[in-house]
């Protein structure tokens, strides 16, 4: 028979395999539910059907769209093609201004309504998001 | 005047290199001993680089516009110490700090190994010269810090206020020290390797800069985190941003190294494991650099970039990549097996287990990181990993992690039992026990937190006896144990305890609800040198009839325009009060948002204390 040190290192890389391959399952597992899309306001538009799931938007924010009451703060988001309502109540970051970009992370109500949980800052004050810019480019 | 002496000092260090390469070459196929003309034409390229940063700091104090860098991140009413730091608070300036770290701890490097081996110095040095080579071509060719701009502007652009701050000055060139030292352990890992020079004597040899490098590194992260903190507003010190990941994963790979280190340095075993960590860990330093300043990454933090200088770094550190798994398939030599002598409980097997852990946390990270590049590429989707990949993921784990460190240090090397642990056991239920009372009284998650909250304790308990039992004999270990501990016991009641209230109120108004009281007073209004404050006065009541008053500020900073608040914190030892304000375009309401944080303060204290346990070993290194 096999001595006890071979057995040994059998049970060991046996071991190792099936933690490899749970952890990467579990890994991969996780990445699938917790992965937030980015969206634009065109984007959206076209979505087959709203989903329940987390997203980002992005875009910039409408000149003279935002209006902040005592509860919330609404503003409109758009990429120059399409706009999108939202609604966010939350820490408004001081980088958020009308005309700058902005990228907000929460749950579609419809495709004009946008129900946001975050609203994420950046450091650059040119920062635009990449789409936008595309678009822009385009222009 | 001070641009142009800069840019000619880079073009001569450059120069330099070429003599440092034939003058080792030429030591190295002699016999003779180590040649001192070679540290001689170090020192040189170490001087040229410091004039030319000490040419761009000039330039940035004198506001010198016609230097596309100054006129891009600086401004004449900008304070003096933010002029000065702002010569790395950009992508061109930081650079220049990398190479003036590589050459100068490739310097120290070379005066402080005069006992090593001749050959084995000189080819260290001249796999950092090709370090140093990229960097020197990369800045010169696609990021000079000292472009002509012609008419020279009047005034320049500013540079972003939320990096004028104390912290962020410091925090780039502590950073760096850290990322950048680790060059030198994988220079002189990827030498040794080379001529076989792997031994007891080599780890202890390569055990100070692996210490250094990852002091600076663990000081860096927490000054970054500690201003992420107070001025970003946002009340927390981790946010899972791809930035922070980029200077977490070296710091996993550098502490696992450091662990491995220890049983080469004891027991000449684990040199495979030595190598590829130490590769790793500048691999990702410099991947790190990469993401952050090439734009690939879609974070929080962008910072302006250019797709060029990206690919630059990526072809050069796939080039190193190649050469370092070259060395390593071609010259270095299989370990005896022999030497794997050990009983499943033992201390070896112990820092095993503490590596695995700290693989998987660190492949975890580099997935959450990485993914999305690779999904925007393949797919063109937008994609982002937020905190519920990296909890779900990570916490788990860390209870056995936690266990483990609180357990290994108690084995002995080879074969170990488990007699005389009594108290292994007696602190278990303790630590139980505790956890029951403090979380059953919140209305939490109650089974994930109780045994997180004991697993924390346990590792608390046991490291500070052994302060009492062992009488400072492995001082530093206990103190960086202790320390991590502490840690994750702040971080997890910090976690479990933290309340905010965020609304909007305007001036005079008062928000109400069962616990709290904020009433918005006034506002005063100054003006700065470079900004004018809006600051709140705020008058808080809580539920005890506890009165406390806060001024948070908002600052309105002229070039370039952009509004940044200033949290206004009342720290003691056991909590923080932490308020911002933020006043949005042409409306009457202030966004405020008040946090109660406890056992903010030992967090910080924490990673200190794991710090000083490194300084610690490096001291008592040093005595011996």
């Amino acid at each position: 028979m096999y001595g006890r040190k071979v057995k040994l290192r059998f049970i060991f890389l046996l071991l190792a395999l099936i933690i490899l391959s749970l952890s990467t399952f579990l890994i991969i597992k996780s990445l699938e539910e917790n992965v937030v899309y980015f969206q634009s306001p065109t984007k959206i538009k076209t979505l087959p059907e709203i989903e329940k799931k987390k997203i980002r938007i992005g875009g910039m924010v409408k000149k003279e769209s935002i209006l902040v009451k005592e509860e919330e703060v609404k503003f409109i988001v758009t990429d120059y093609k399409n706009e999108i309502n939202v609604i966010y109540s939350g820490v408004i970051p001081n980088l958020f201004a009308e005309g700058k970009g902005v990228v907000a992370e929460g749950f579609l109500k419809d495709r004009n309504l946008f129900l946001a949980t975050k609203i994420l800052a950046k450091h650059d004050e040119n920062y635009m998001p990449p789409e936008i810019k595309k678009a822009l480019e385009e222009k | 005047m001070a641009s142009l002496i800069g840019f000619y000092s880079l073009i001569f260090g450059l120069g330099l290199s070429l003599f440092i390469i034939f003058f080792s070459y030429k030591n190295f196929k002699s016999s003779n001993n180590f040649d001192a003309r070679i540290t001689t034409f170090t020192f040189l390229q170490l001087l040229l680089v410091v004039i030319s940063f000490i040419g761009l700091i000039i330039s940035f104090i004198n506001s010198d516009f016609s230097n596309e860098t100054v006129f891009n991140h600086s401004h004449t009413t900008k304070p003096i110490f933010y002029k000065i730091s702002g010569t790395w608070g950009n992508h061109e300036g930081s650079l220049l700090l990398w190479l003036l770290v590589l050459t100068l701890f490739i310097f120290l490097f070379l005066i402080k190994s005069k006992k090593q081996d001749k050959n084995y110095r000189i080819l260290t040095l001249l796999f950092q010269q090709v370090i140093i080579i990229g960097f020197f071509i990369f800045i010169i060719k696609t990021s000079s810090p000292f472009n002509y701009i012609f008419p020279t502007p009047k005034e320049g652009l500013g540079l972003n206020p939320i990096l004028q701050d104390p912290a962020l000055a410091i925090h780039p060139p502590i950073l760096y020290l850290g990322y950048v030292g680790s060059s030198v352990i994988f220079s002189s890992t990827l030498a040794a390797t080379s001529l076989n020079y792997i031994s007891k004597e080599w780890a202890k040899h390569i055990k100070i800069w692996i210490l250094l490098s990852w002091i600076f590194l663990t000081l860096g992260i927490l000054l970054g985190s500690i201003w992420a903190y107070y001025e970003l507003g946002w009340g927390g010190f981790w946010f899972w941003d791809p930035v922070e990941n980029v200077s977490l994963m070296p710091w996993l790979a550098l502490t696992t190294l450091l662990h491995c280190i220890l049983i080469l340095e004891r027991k000449l075993l684990f040199k495979s494991w030595v190598i590829i960590l130490s590769i790793a860990t500048f691999t990702l330093s410099m991947s790190g650099t990469f993401l952050v300043r090439s734009g690939v990454l879609n974070s929080v933090h962008t910072f302006a970039n250019d797709p060029q200088r990206g690919l630059f770094i990526l072809i050069f550190l796939f080039c190193l990549i190649f050469l370092s798994l070259f060395i390593f398939f071609f010259f270095h030599k299989a370990e005896d097996k022999r030497e794997y002598n050990f009983f499943w409980l033992s201390k070896e097997s112990s820092i095993i287990l503490n590596n695995w852990f700290m693989m998987y946390f660190l492949t975890v990270i580099l997935i959450g990181t990485i993914y999305p590049i690779f999904l925007e590429v393949i797919t063109s989707e937008k994609i982002s990993v937020g905190p519920p990949f990296y909890n779900k993921l990570l916490i788990p784990f860390l209870v056995p992690f936690l266990f483990a460190m609180a357990i290994g240090p108690k084995l002995k090397w080879v074969k170990s039992d488990l007699k005389d642990k009594l108290y292994l056991i007696i602190f278990l239920i303790i630590s139980l026990l505790i956890s029951i009372f403090i979380i059953k009284n919140f209305n939490i998650d109650f089974l994930i937190n109780t045994i997180l909250v004991t697993a924390a304790f346990y590792l608390f308990f046991i490291t500070s006896r052994d302060f009492f039992i062992k009488k400072f004999n492995n001082l530093s270990q206990n103190l960086a144990h202790f320390g991590f501990s502490l840690l994750m016991l702040s971080i997890l009641l910090n976690n479990i305890f933290s309340t905010e209230v965020i609304t909007n109120l305007r001036v005079g108004e008062t928000y109400k609800s069962e616990k709290i009281e904020i009433n918005f007073v006034s506002i005063d209004k100054n003006n700065i040198k470079n900004y004018n404050a809006i600051t709140g006065n705020f008058k808080i009541e809580n539920i005890e009839g506890d009165m406390d008053i806060f001024k948070p500020e908002l600052r309105i900073y002229n070039q370039p325009n952009i509004v940044t608040s200033e949290a206004y914190i009342k720290t003691n030892l056991f909590t923080d009060k932490f308020i911002t304000i933020n006043l949005v375009q042409n409306q009457d309401y202030f966004n405020v948002r008040y946090q109660i944080k406890p056992f903010m303060i030992w967090i910080w204290i924490s990673v200190l204390l794991i710090t000083f346990g490194g300084i610690i070993s490096v001291f008592k290194r040093h005595e011996n």
